[in-house]
């Protein structure tokens, strides 16, 4: 068991810089999800833990030790990648009996420790059978077992469901969940998909081109965000953001913002923001209805059932004033 | 369609004759006694069959004892490439260091460099060991190969960066990679190496016929020449030692034909 802690670190490629100045801390036994779009830095930070890649300035700590410089093997860590790393040729029982081997782990105890894993993912009918005569459900199992087997102090996921079905991600995602509760260890995991994040994480770190952009639990982070990135990346349908002239109707009397409103909190009504209703999309449980106001896109959520306009119809949005986000309009962050 | 498919065929047909006949005449040749080789194109249907012309062979030319040392040869030659090959192509494709581009562009120049001209440098340095006559002289000229490096390299550079990057964490260093994942993977392409290295280092008659001049230490192929020289009347003894010549490369293909088929396609096909 043990924390992670970037200080200051930063990861340059040559001219690129992959991480700006990263300085946050994972506590000890928590679900860490580093969240952001394609590039941000998110598995650049997740490898450097690793040992991967190393800092080109700042420290990582694992626990108490500074660590880079340290090799990817001292650091008592295991990893789940993307493409699920098996080795090709090997078994399931030879894969996730790898990592045991290079640390000399007698026979009898590798034995036992295989069967535990492959117990616990339940995939102890399947040790014989090599990488491609697996689904790809099986396959990710195979890699968590293979992290599993010697207990690290950390576990690192780079995107490990993005691979899977939509069904399989959400059984999956439960069983991560289960997973992390029965080991108590501490995992950083990174992908883009906001939905993870929000159902998995203890605490959410958003990234946007190598910085941090906020960090706290998902409720904290959907309910406040910190500026403009954070405030359209959680959510779907994104939260709608319109410049304080469009929302002088709401009341927000000031220019020199942005406001926010999700659009669960957008009301369709007789006062308020005059749109016209361009598309009105049915998603069985929900209706989203695409307006426009003054050139700007709002998307209101609705009811599955009961009225709704249809496009074309002259519509007036409203929202209460607490459900309002304002934005500086120059910096994006949060003023209220 | 249909043409298409008759012209592919012929065109296969014309080639595996231009490949088998050679063949099929040494062989036929071999097995027929010497009164019958004359007997052109009679030759060509055997009638009245025999061994005698291998006995002959393995007898006059001393074939046996070629035959030993080709294969000690060819088992150095091949190991010392393979080994050395796998290696270089670790370094090439794995690890990074200064002006790695240029240092294997150069290696791969020497592939331009046609063995005749290294030829009499390498007869002076094996000379100044005083190596001549001996089985270092036959292998060691040869135990590094740009073409296997670069072979091997290709394959190596398919391995994806997951794997080196799962087996870093999993606990194993350059060497644990090396052996455990790389040349495992690589092993299709390995092979296909190994059965041209194999069919070089059986085949070479310059070096050999220039560096030994004792019975002790001739290779197979010059056993061949010396067998060529017989009388006209005794054809049938030059072909049964190049049957025999032959078998080795023969087992060799019949064994490696898999994963040379594998090694020649990999990437060309999904697998």
């Amino acid at each position: 068991m043990a924390s992670v802690a970037f200080e200051h670190v930063t990861k340059r490629f040559g001219d690129v810089v992959a991480v700006e100045d990263l300085d946050l801390h994972v506590d000890d036994r928590e679900f860490l999800v580093l969240l952001g779009p394609s590039g941000c830095g998110k598995s650049t930070a997740l490898r450097m833990i690793a040992g991967l890649e190393e800092p080109t300035e700042g420290a990582i700590r694992i626990g108490e030790h500074r660590v880079d410089g340290v090799d990817p093997k001292d650091r008592d860590l295991a990893m789940v990648f993307q493409s699920y790393a098996l080795y090709p040729h090997k078994s399931v029982r030879q894969n996730i009996e790898f990592p045991l081997r290079s640390r000399k782990v007698p026979p009898a105890e590798r034995t036992q420790l295989v069967q535990d894993a492959a117990g616990q993912l339940g995939l102890s009918t399947l040790l014989d059978r090599k990488p491609r005569e697996l689904s790809g459900g099986q396959r990710q199992r195979v890699a968590l077992a293979r992290a599993i087997v010697r207990r690290p102090a950390v576990f690192l996921m780079d995107e490990p469901l993005s691979n899977l079905d939509a069904n399989m991600r959400t059984a999956t995602r439960a069983e991560l969940v289960e997973l992390h509760q029965r080991l108590g260890t501490t995992f950083v995991y990174v992908t883009h998909d906001q939905v993870e994040a929000m159902t998995m994480a203890t605490r959410v770190a958003v990234m946007s081109e190598g910085s941090l952009q906020q960090l706290g639990v998902p409720q904290e982070v959907y309910d406040r965000p910190a500026n403009v990135f954070v405030a359209q990346f959680i959510g779907s349908p994104p939260m709608n953001v319109v410049p304080g002239p469009v929302a002088a109707p709401l009341g927000v009397g000031r220019d020199d913002v942005v406001v926010g409103i999700r659009p669960e909190h957008l009301m369709i009504g007789t006062a308020g923001i005059s749109a016209i209703v361009r598309v009105v999309e049915s998603l069985g449980h929900e209706r989203h209805v695409l307006c426009e106001a003054d050139g700007h896109r709002l998307i209101v959520r609705c009811p599955a059932h009961g009225d709704a306009p249809v496009e074309g119809d002259a519509v007036h949005l409203s929202a209460r004033p607490e459900h309002l986000h304002l934005f500086d309009a120059s910096s994006g962050q949060r003023v209220a | 369609m249909a043409t298409r498919t008759i012209g592919r065929y012929a065109l296969l047909t014309f080639c595996a004759v231009v490949v088998f006949l050679p063949i099929y005449v040494a062989v036929v040749i071999a097995i027929q006694p010497a009164a019958r080789v004359v007997d052109f194109p009679g030759v060509l249907l055997p009638k009245s069959l025999t061994l005698e012309p291998f006995r002959n062979a393995m007898r006059s030319g001393n074939l046996g004892r070629y035959l030993v040392n080709s294969g000690v040869v060819t088992a150095f030659i091949v190991g010392g490439q393979v080994i050395t090959s796998i290696l270089a192509a670790y370094a090439f494709a794995f690890v990074q260091f200064p002006f790695k581009r240029v240092v294997f562009t150069l290696f791969l120049a020497t592939l331009m460099v046609p063995a005749e001209a290294t030829i009499v440098a390498n007869y002076e340095t094996i000379q100044h060991f005083g190596w001549l006559d001996s089985y270092q002289a036959l292998v060691m000229p040869f135990l590094a190969t740009a073409f296997g490096t670069f072979l091997i390299r290709q394959a190596f550079l398919g391995v994806p960066q997951d794997l080196r990057d799962a087996s870093a964490l999993d606990g194993y260093g350059h060497w644990g990679f090396l052996r455990g994942v790389a040349v495992p993977l690589a092993r299709p392409a390995i092979a296909a190496f190994t059965v041209f290295s194999f069919l070089l280092a059986w085949n070479q008659y310059l070096w050999p016929l220039l560096v030994t001049n004792d019975d002790a230490h001739r290779t197979v192929q010059i056993g061949l020449k010396s067998l060529a020289g017989a009388n006209v009347a005794n054809l049938n003894l030059p072909a049964a030692g190049a049957v025999i010549a032959g078998l080795p490369i023969f087992f060799l293909l019949l064994f490696f034909q898999r994963h040379l088929v594998r090694g020649l396609t990999s990437g060309a096909v999904k697998g």
